[in-house]
């Protein structure tokens, strides 16, 4: 294979590059109306309550909890190490947001478990990952 | 474009027609959609292109410009090969690109196991459910000799609980496998139907929908969870008949745990009640709704978009009675989905629809 590709990581648009630079800060971004309150991830244009470009970028306690999970034993491509697990956490906010859960054995995982987020460099990126909080 | 044709060819052959009958396009070859330049190598001149892809999805709209006289004879035909070349990855074309996705290693089985995963935490069931699945659709290849699998098995629960894990809750023999092959249909209005030389089936009803872009946001129950109920409930509506009234269900099993989600979705069951509903033998050959009878995507082929409408094929064949494998005895109605739309296909004098 040559030069094995690593991890892909975010391609950042304008959009979007407010959360992805807040996380080589140490900071967790995600979006909140400031008409309604609605909170927004990933991130979007417009309020879907108020359809008025009104988002606004807001610093997240990064608490939640795992509302799903799934081990992956066959990675995406040869840059990803297995086991690994992929975890949609609800954030206390209100968000979902899709990361990896690391510091945690597979067969530990649960719906409903506490976790928090955990900046890791990743290449020229830090990204969001999340650990257990109990 | 050797599978193209030889799909478009026999599609053709079976129904009587010629290409310079058809006035509508809706090909695709690999990831490339063809209509246009299909159409126009073809010789054809001044024709209908459908856009959605091969399927059910595709189906519903080629019935909707028949029957609202937009075109007469539409062509759907899809074929793949030569796309999954790099093993050391998964399959080039389950690979997100997003990137709120792609860098936390997501793969097509891992979005399906995250609902899968939610699911059996709402209500319970279990991985031993799932293989329960995998085994009779992995089963109904097994006996089909066009099936790529035919002759492997059968399988046991068992067999499914032992294949190595790829993103649990799914193992290697919960989810699709990966091929190459093509498919084709011929579809026209019912007036012209009548002229041709082979045994046409109804279009009775469909309806296909988009719960957002796929492979992008967390994949969560509540928003995705129902995925396919407002297509079936609005294709019985217009078919006018029952769930019960349907006598086999070729639903898309691309991972074992979406037959739950679609028996669900689709209210063949109440929700939550699905893997009550598997455990029964609902739809093991011999219940009352037999599902995937030609082996799916597990056992019989994987193609991309040829595999789904495989699924509407496999659905027509039940009702000529020409199924090549678990012919289900005087077969009248018959439901052809994938996630995102749903088909109900009658025998050719049960209605008279489009």
């Amino acid at each position: 294979m040559g030069d094995e590709p690593g991890r892909p990581l975010p391609q950042a648009s304008d959009l979007t590059s407010p959360h992805w630079s807040a996380c080589g800060e140490g900071k967790l971004l995600f979006q909140e109306c400031s008409a309604c309150g609605q909170a927004v991830f990933p991130p979007q244009e417009f309020c879907p309550g108020e359809l008025t470009e009104t988002l606004r970028w807001k610093q997240s306690r990064g608490i939640g909890v795992v509302y799903s999970h799934t081990t992956i034993w066959r990675p995406q491509t040869p840059a990803f190490e297995v086991p690994y697990i992929v975890g949609d956490i609800e954030l206390s906010e209100g968000f979902h947001m899709l990361t990896n859960i690391v510091d945690c054995a597979p067969d530990t995982v649960y719906v409903g478990m506490p976790v928090r987020v955990s900046f890791r460099p990743v290449g020229r990126a830090v990204l969001p990952f999340f650990e257990p909080a109990d | 474009m050797s599978l193209v044709l030889e799909a478009v060819t026999g599609a053709l052959e079976d129904a009587g027609l010629s290409i310079r009958d058809v006035d509508g396009f809706n090909i695709s070859a690999g990831l490339e959609r063809i209509s246009e330049k299909f159409g126009y190598q073809c010789g054809a001149q001044y024709f209908w292109t459908g856009e959605k892809m091969a399927g059910p999805d595709a189906v519903v709209e080629a019935a909707g410009a028949i029957s609202s006289g937009l075109c007469e004879v539409v062509l759907i035909a899809s074929a793949e090969a030569g796309l999954y070349t790099d093993r050391g990855s998964s399959a080039p074309w389950t690979r997100p690109a997003h990137e709120f996705v792609e860098t936390w290693g997501l793969h097509t089985p891992a979005e399906w196991a995250l609902l899968a995963r939610r699911h059996m935490h709402l209500y319970g069931g279990t991985p031993e459910d799932a293989a329960r699945i995998a085994c009779v659709i992995r089963n109904n290849g097994a006996l089909n000799p066009e099936a790529v699998y035919f002759g492997r098995g059968p399988f046991t629960p068992q067999d499914i609980l032992s294949s190595r894990m790829i993103a649990d809750p799914y193992r290697l023999l919960d989810c699709a496998m990966t091929a190459e092959g093509g498919a084709a249909i011929v579809m026209t209005s019912a007036a012209r139907a009548r002229d041709c030389t082979t045994r046409p089936v109804t279009f009775l009803g469909g309806c296909f929908e988009s719960w957002g872009p796929e492979y992008t946001n967390p994949p969560t129950y509540e928003r995705k969870g129902m995925l396919g109920r407002r297509s079936a409930d609005i294709a019985f509506r217009q078919a006018g008949i029952q769930r019960s009234d349907v006598d086999v269900l070729e639903l898309y099993d691309n991972f074992s745990w979406e037959i739950v989600r679609c028996l669900e979705a689709y209210r063949f069951c109440e929700t939550g009640e699905g893997a009550e509903f598997i455990r029964s033998g609902a739809i093991e050959p011999g219940g009352q709704y037999p599902i995937v009878t030609d082996g799916g995507t597990m056992s019989h082929s994987h193609t991309g978009a040829s595999q789904i409408l495989q699924r509407v094929i496999q659905a027509a064949r039940q009702l000529r009675g020409t199924s090549c494998v678990n012919q289900i005895r005087d077969a009248e109605v018959a439901l052809a989905s994938w996630p995102y739309g749903v088909v109900l296909l009658g025998v050719a004098d049960r209605a008279d629809h489009g």
